[in-house]
């Protein structure tokens, strides 16, 4: 209605959303390793290593995705790596204990949930920067499951818990813990694209002050926000302890950073306000194929982590350079 | 000619859409202290920045010590000479004096830094100015004064003959600003020239020699301080007829809608109140910094009050936070959208339904139909131009933008709306969009009260008038009472 209004700069319309994009070039990185591991060593393709994929990456696929949203909110959360030994090892010494497995998992998964709240009330009354309250909790939780332990894993664990773990499935004859994976990102996939809590996570790392002064609660989104990163560590504490049958107060060490980078792969940025659960899903599967096709070509153990440090870059450099055009 | 350090000559500048500078001039003698003076937006600082290498010109010269000149980048400035005082200072706040004022320029012994010399210089330079600190110590203990005399020692230091201020003395105390004009006399004996900026005019009788007016890009007169008053420049500076760009409308003034009573909050509000009654715009005016974003930041609970009450219809309501104010029906504009305002990287329809969750969620998830179909009215409601409502807001240009952080508020039922500088930065067609929404606000009974620099806004739009200054409310005015020289005179009452 005012000629002298400023045009907005209309863009074409992309044909396909950021997130799609997203999802198709990560996709697409990821059948192009498969189809050079192929031709390098054609047993690359066969279902048992497809399913060996899937087994590898299923823990980091979970931690990623806790780590997805936390990344959104502009934060990181470097706890989880001991979150995944200790609540295994809570969850052993209960089972140990003669509690119930599903009673002792849930033990295992509410420490894992108090840690990441603990994480949260850190960072939002605690006023301390999430790189140090998560780096705060990762050594204390690391202490408290070697203090646990005294260093010796916890071994002897009841049948009906290490199911959960690589026992195949009817469905598929896929392992019981891939399943537990598909289905946990299913629901956190839709928490984060579909629900109130989800929106505020990308809006908080869009502009803080922006959602605060619009009314949301963004002390206790951001609780939230480390107590589903943490509990979903806990998850993956779980199927990595059923996987060894044993609790080892060593286990998930680094993992923590191997989130990050699935996470930063499958697109979402250290900056805040960008991530999406399937983008992450198919990082960590492009981490853990990496892995398993270096293994098979024969690649020494020391080259493979050179290359997984080079791709991150990589997949991060190139993601900016898309971006700026 | 050889009397003039700097003369600025028929300079142009344009920026898409608006002509900053239009043929303007000006020109620095050589211990003088020149005031260059004009409203907010009048193009002051666009002919600073030019001066100072920031901006290039478009048209005219620039002549520095007798040689015609042309600036690319602010360093070619510097080493001309030419040395600019913001009003944020910058300073590394972790290191000492000596190390600020000798920054990027360290005495050097071989590759390492001649500590003992450049405390021994930054000495010196402090004692020229007769300044009583301690070259080591650190700048973060520093108050704002003393910072920014290490600022001018900074200056000095570069041999800079030429030294803008910025707004010098907006965050000093009264004696500070004392010892300020002392240094600046022994800058003015030393035969720096220099150039002052200033909104607070009553102090340009104990430093300015010369003054300039500039009003909307345009040079407007050059005078001697002393031939001249203070009511004299405040003509030259405010003196443009209001054309019809206020839709003014009247309404039937009703009851009081909300209330602030001894509003105290933090060091920038001290003791306000003041009414928005029904069917008034209600205009809070002040130069910067005299409080008035605080003081509706404090009222919607985005910063702490120490002390005070609100009312709204009478009755008492107690804001903490935002969701509070929300809940009240007491909505915030802020005054800077990209700050406050908007999640720029979002799409419109997700910032339209922020605040107006519970309107489109069942058991917390989230309907993207109700979403949009919310977005779509608004943006229609608005003329919120944009291609579809599923854009990123960083696509919009400034007055959507802003019409999309007022139309994520009038998705719920209003009592009172808040506008902080609703149309800063924003075309003149998306300005009168706003000033018609804020009419129609007025006219269906919601309290509306707006903060803004630009006087001829408050006199056009405001039924009312509250002036504030250093943080205290200096004068109620009805808008037939109310003039730009009247607003001044109170904005500037404890100055």
């Amino acid at each position: 209605m005012n000629p002298a209004a400023a045009k907005p700069t209309i863009h074409t319309r992309k044909k396909m959303s950021r997130q799609t994009r997203q999802i198709v070039s990560t996709a697409g990185a990821l059948l192009i390793l498969a189809i050079v591991f192929t031709i390098a060593n054609p047993n690359f393709i066969s279902s048992m290593n497809i399913l060996n994929i899937l087994k590898q990456a299923t823990p980091i696929i979970i931690i990623a995705i806790g780590q997805t949203f936390v990344l959104i909110t502009s934060g990181i959360d470097l706890s989880i790596g001991s979150v995944i030994a200790c609540s295994g090892i809570v969850a052993a010494i209960c089972m140990r204990a003669g509690l119930p497995v599903w009673l002792s998992m849930t033990g295992g998964l509410l420490f894992g949930a108090g840690v990441g709240a603990l994480n949260g009330v850190l960072i939002v009354y605690g006023k301390l920067p999430a790189f140090i309250a998560t780096m705060g909790t990762m050594t204390t939780i690391r202490g408290l499951a070697l203090f646990l332990t005294q260093g010796i894993p916890i071994g002897s664990l009841p049948k009906t818990f290490t199911q959960i773990g690589t026992q195949r499935n009817w469905l598929l004859n896929v392992p019981n813990q891939v399943w537990i994976m598909f289905i946990l990102a299913l629901i956190f996939g839709f928490i984060l694209a579909k629900t109130k809590v989800g929106r505020y996570t990308y809006a908080m790392g869009s502009n803080y002050e922006a959602t605060r002064l619009s009314g949301v609660n963004v002390n206790r989104t951001l609780i939230i926000v480390y107590t589903i990163s943490a509990f979903l560590a806990a998850w993956a504490g779980m199927i990595m302890t059923a996987n060894v049958i044993s609790a080892a107060p060593t286990a998930g060490d680094g993992y923590e950073l191997d989130a990050v980078a699935s996470s930063v792969i499958g697109g979402a940025s250290t900056l805040g306000g960008e991530g999406i659960v399937p983008g992450t899903v198919l990082g960590a599967l492009v981490i853990a194929t990496l892995r398993n096709g270096l293994n098979l070509s024969g690649a020494s153990p020391f080259i493979q982590k050179m290359i997984i440090g080079i791709v991150i870059i990589g997949a991060v450099f190139i993601d900016r350079f898309r971006r700026t055009d | 000619m050889g009397d003039f350090l700097a003369e600025l000559i028929d300079i142009s500048k344009s920026f898409p859409g608006v002509k900053a500078l239009d043929h303007v001039n000006f020109d620095l003698k050589a211990g003088e202290v020149h005031a260059l003076v004009g409203e907010n937006g009048s193009g002051k600082s666009t002919l600073m920045k030019i001066l100072s290498g920031v901006y290039t010109k478009d048209e005219g010269k620039i002549i520095v010590n007798g040689q015609e000149v042309e600036f690319q980048n602010p360093r070619q400035a510097q080493d001309k000479g030419i040395c600019i005082i913001h009003q944020e200072l910058n300073l590394c706040r972790h290191l000492s004096i000596a190390e600020n004022i000798y920054l990027g320029r360290e005495p050097n012994r071989s590759f390492l830094v001649n500590q003992k010399k450049q405390i021994e210089d930054a000495r010196k330079i402090l004692k020229r100015l007769d300044v009583d600190l301690d070259p080591t110590t650190r700048v973060s203990e520093l108050t704002v004064s003393k910072q920014q005399m290490v600022e001018i020692g900074k200056a000095i230091s570069t041999n800079a003959k030429i030294i803008i201020m910025d707004e010098p003395t907006s965050a000093l105390t009264i004696k500070e600003i004392d010892e300020l004009f002392k240094i600046i006399h022994v800058l003015k004996q030393e035969g720096h020239g220099i150039i002052y900026i200033s909104h607070r005019l009553d102090e340009l009788a104990s430093v300015a020699d010369r003054v300039t007016v500039i009003r909307d890009g345009q040079h407007i007169i050059t005078m001697d301080y002393k031939d001249t008053t203070q009511e004299n420049i405040i003509r030259y500076m405010v003196g443009r007829e209001l054309k019809e760009k206020f839709p003014r409308i009247k309404t039937h003034i009703g009851e009081t809608i909300f209330e602030v009573k001894n509003l105290t909050a933090g060091k920038a509000v001290k003791n306000v109140s003041f009414q928005v009654r029904e069917g008034e715009i209600l205009g809070i005016a002040g130069l910067m910094g005299a409080g008035r974003t605080e003081t509706v930041r404090a009222i919607f609970g985005a910063d702490k009050k120490e002390s005070g009450k609100l009312f709204l219809h009478g009755e008492e309501i107690h804001i903490h936070k935002p969701v509070d104010a929300i809940e009240a029906g007491v909505f915030c504009v802020p005054e800077d959208r990209k700050r406050d305002g908007l999640c720029i990287s979002m799409p419109v329809y997700q910032n339209a339904t922020l605040p107006n969750m519970e309107k489109v969620t069942v058991n917390g998830i989230v309907n993207t139909k109700k979403e949009i179909a919310i977005a779509e009215e608004m943006i229609e409601e608005l003329t919120i131009k944009t291609p579809t409502v599923s854009q990123t807001v960083k696509n919009l240009s400034g007055g959507n933008q802003q019409k999309v952080v007022v139309g994520k508020w009038l998705v719920k039922p209003a009592h009172v709306i808040l506008f902080d500088e609703p149309t800063r930065g924003i075309d003149v067609g998306a300005k009168v969009d706003i000033y018609n929404l804020m009419n129609d606000l007025k006219e269906k009974g919601i309290g509306v009260a707006f903060v803004s620099s630009e006087l001829p806004e408050i006199l056009g739009m405001a039924d009312r008038i509250v002036v504030m200054c250093e943080g205290r409310v200096t004068a109620e005015l009805d808008a037939s009472e109310a003039s730009q020289e009247v607003i001044m005179q109170y904005a500037t009452q404890y100055m």
